[in-house]
């Protein structure tokens, strides 16, 4: 799987002919997307918590937002970016997609601190999956919302990447790939991480009162 | 009317009760000793449906929850350490509140009114009543959908002897109803129960029935 | 369920009204920003878009009052526990603390909408009034049902005051984007915009969305 990860993430800069805003482009977008599925996904597992009291689908949906939250910081920095070299502002509001974007970053951004806010663990875990689910829900309704509100100045990134040529499609593709594969990588690890954490200490807790 | 087997309730990773079992039979008195913190309130919380159990089975009033919880609220009473009325209305308000909850007309709040001596100031708002009529209103509260089991989480705090002659009918041995009650006073607690559990730290190191137990194994539990 | 939700709206708007805590705080505040607004923009009158983002940013940072004060009362007094010893849907304190809200955003509006006409507002408010009501109608039932959500989430954690506006600011941005688009052509000097239905089928997806979610999850925040 690494080895994939690493084959891919190369393969698309090699496959680069265009200036450096485009690349930042292969970058945001696909960081965006792969991010808002994110988003999306521990929603979805947030159901599967509520309705199977499983806590590790507890566990599963709070790695996939947290993972997310961390690539939206990298959509932003590189929305940001794209946006300082197309229109010459480091930000603006004329972009549907990042202004959406930003929305959503603000409300995942109070996951974590309503979490630790919350002292009993199984409660804390409920509460959050609730938010999860609401915040999922939220996430194409904002696009939406904010889309009807934008004046189509630009066009839209999502549609724009329908009329690339070929090999600047192949390349995008590639890149949502290997950025997908990415935060599928970083997921299993941080689970696998925390898991371990949760193990050792319940079982240091057993030896210590033993 | 009760059965629990290897009842555990978490509370994150501390168990709060652990592996408790015991059963009860209709008309019956439970006692729970224990220190502060041992899991009797937690027990009571339970019973009473607010929490469910982590694991083990629970059958109250022969259903099992958490699963019929919703057959089980409404026969049960719970008089915990707040009285669950609000401060800012009166005993009265709160009653008829109470009562359009549980489908119940205003007759059986004036009838529960009269039984705890709060006629005079049931219209006074809860916070300028002493803490002894407050947790009247509350055994009111408790008491007025005529419940078949009571949870009674220390009752008589608060109170003064006359007011626990008061509401003996109410929640006292004479009352008829099926009750668990904690308690720390080995003397009348003992003396009312027909069952009595001993926890400590979630543990149930005690369950015996009442003739059988001596005062030093309930002293015992607070050492 | 009716019943249920009758006698603890009754029960709801009791305690406000002897306690006074919602409704004068946040129609205070709401005046209050109104002022602070004039002297923010230096401006004595607003119109149009300006008109608009006042009126609504107004609305919504008093609704957040309401927000943090909806279930301070049974958090603290054992108001949930007694109600849920109740053999009732527990779907009924979500209606009843929904349209208590509402209720409080209600009368919050029938002060500060006048307050705002009067105090900063330049066109006249007439014949904008029968689209503006229809827009706060909407957007009232979509804050009411986002408000008591978040407050129910926000109230059983630490630092409660600061965490419900937190998490419900973001979430209500679809409403205020709608509500200040649709509101702006009525505020227009001569009165030159009429309603968009877009805004108004957007606000409406808004509450059916929300308003299914919130009666689908509400039940596991109070359960334990």
């Amino acid at each position: 799987m690494g080895i994939a990860l690493g084959l891919v993430f190369f393969y698309a800069p090699i496959e680069l002919e265009e200036g450096l805003l485009q690349k930042i482009f292969y970058l945001h977008v696909p960081l965006a997307i792969v991010s808002l599925c994110g988003f999306i996904i521990g929603g979805i597992m947030a159901i599967a918590h509520l309705r199977t009291r499983d806590r590790r689908w507890d566990l599963r949906s709070y790695v996939a937002i947290h993972m997310s939250l961390i690539f939206g910081v990298a959509v932003l920095l590189t929305g940001s970016i794209w946006a300082r070299g197309s229109w010459g502002h480091w930000w603006v509001w004329s972009e549907p997609t990042l202004v959406s974007y930003l929305i959503v970053f603000l409300l995942y951004a109070t996951y974590q601190p309503l979490r630790f806010a919350i002292e009993d663990p199984e409660r804390q875990a409920r509460y959050a999956s609730v938010f999860a689910i609401v915040a999922g829900a939220f996430v194409p309704l904002n696009f939406l919302a904010v889309r009807l509100s934008t004046a189509y100045l630009h066009p839209r990134v999502l549609g724009s990447s329908a009329n690339l040529p070929g090999s600047m499609r192949f390349t995008f593709l590639v890149s949502l790939v290997a950025i997908a594969l990415l935060f599928a990588t970083l997921c299993s690890y941080e689970l696998t991480a925390k898991r371990t954490r949760m193990l050792l200490r319940s079982r240091s807790r057993i030896l210590g009162f033993q | 009317m009760i059965e629990l087997e290897a009842l555990v309730r978490r509370y994150g990773e501390r168990e709060a009760l652990s592996d408790v079992s015991l059963s009860l039979a209709t008309g019956q008195t439970l006692v729970v000793f224990g220190p502060n913190g041992a899991g009797k309130t937690t027990l009571l919380r339970v019973l009473s449906t607010l929490l469910r159990p982590h694991s083990g089975r629970v059958t109250v009033l022969d259903r099992q929850l958490p699963q019929d919880a919703w057959a089980v609220r409404g026969r049960v009473g719970l008089l915990g350490h707040e009285p669950l009325l609000y401060r800012e209305l009166s005993a009265r308000e709160n009653l008829r509140f109470h009562a359009r909850l549980h489908d119940l007309d205003s007759a059986r709040v004036e009838e529960l009114l009269a039984a705890v001596a709060l006629t005079e100031r049931a219209d006074e708002p809860l916070k300028s009543l002493s803490r002894g009529m407050v947790q009247r209103a509350a055994i009111a509260r408790a008491t007025l959908h005529d419940p078949e089991l009571l949870l009674l989480d220390e009752p008589y705090a608060n109170l003064d002897p006359t007011a626990i002659d008061l509401v003996a009918p109410l929640i006292g041995a004479e009352s008829g109803r099926t009750r668990v009650l904690s308690s720390h006073d080995p003397a009348s607690g003992l003396a009312q129960a027909d069952v009595v559990l001993g926890l400590r730290a979630g543990r149930a190191v005690l369950v015996k029935a009442a003739g059988e137990v001596e005062h030093q194994e309930i002293a015992g539990l607070y050492r | 369920m009716k019943r249920t939700v009758g006698a603890l709206l009754r029960k709801e708007l009791l305690v406000e009204l002897r306690t006074l805590e919602s409704i004068p705080g946040m129609s205070l505040f709401a005046v209050s920003t109104l002022v602070v607004f004039h002297f923010a923009l230096q401006r004595s009158t607003v119109d149009g878009d300006l008109a608009a983002g006042v009126l609504w940013v107004t609305l919504l940072f008093a609704a957040m009052l309401g927000l943090n004060r909806l279930f301070v009362a049974d958090a603290e007094q054992g108001g949930f526990d007694g109600f849920l010893l109740a053999p009732v849907d527990r779907t009924a304190m979500l209606l009843a603390k929904s349209l208590a809200l509402l209720t409080y955003l209600i009368v919050l509006e029938i002060v500060a909408v006048p307050a705002f006409a009067l105090l900063l507002l330049g066109p006249p408010l007439g014949p904008a009034l029968p689209g503006l009501l229809a827009v706060l109608a909407l957007a009232d039932v979509g804050l009411a049902i986002i408000g008591t959500l978040i407050a129910a989430l926000a109230v059983q954690t630490r630092a409660r005051d600061l965490l419900g506006p937190l998490l419900a600011l973001p979430l209500l941005v679809p409403i205020v984007i709608a509500g200040a688009r649709a509101t702006a052509p009525l505020l227009s000097v001569g009165h030159t915009g009429a309603l968009s239905g877009r805004w108004l089928a957007l606000l409406a997806l808004y509450d059916l969305v929300f308003g299914l979610i919130a009666y689908a999850v509400f039940d596991f925040l109070l359960e334990d």
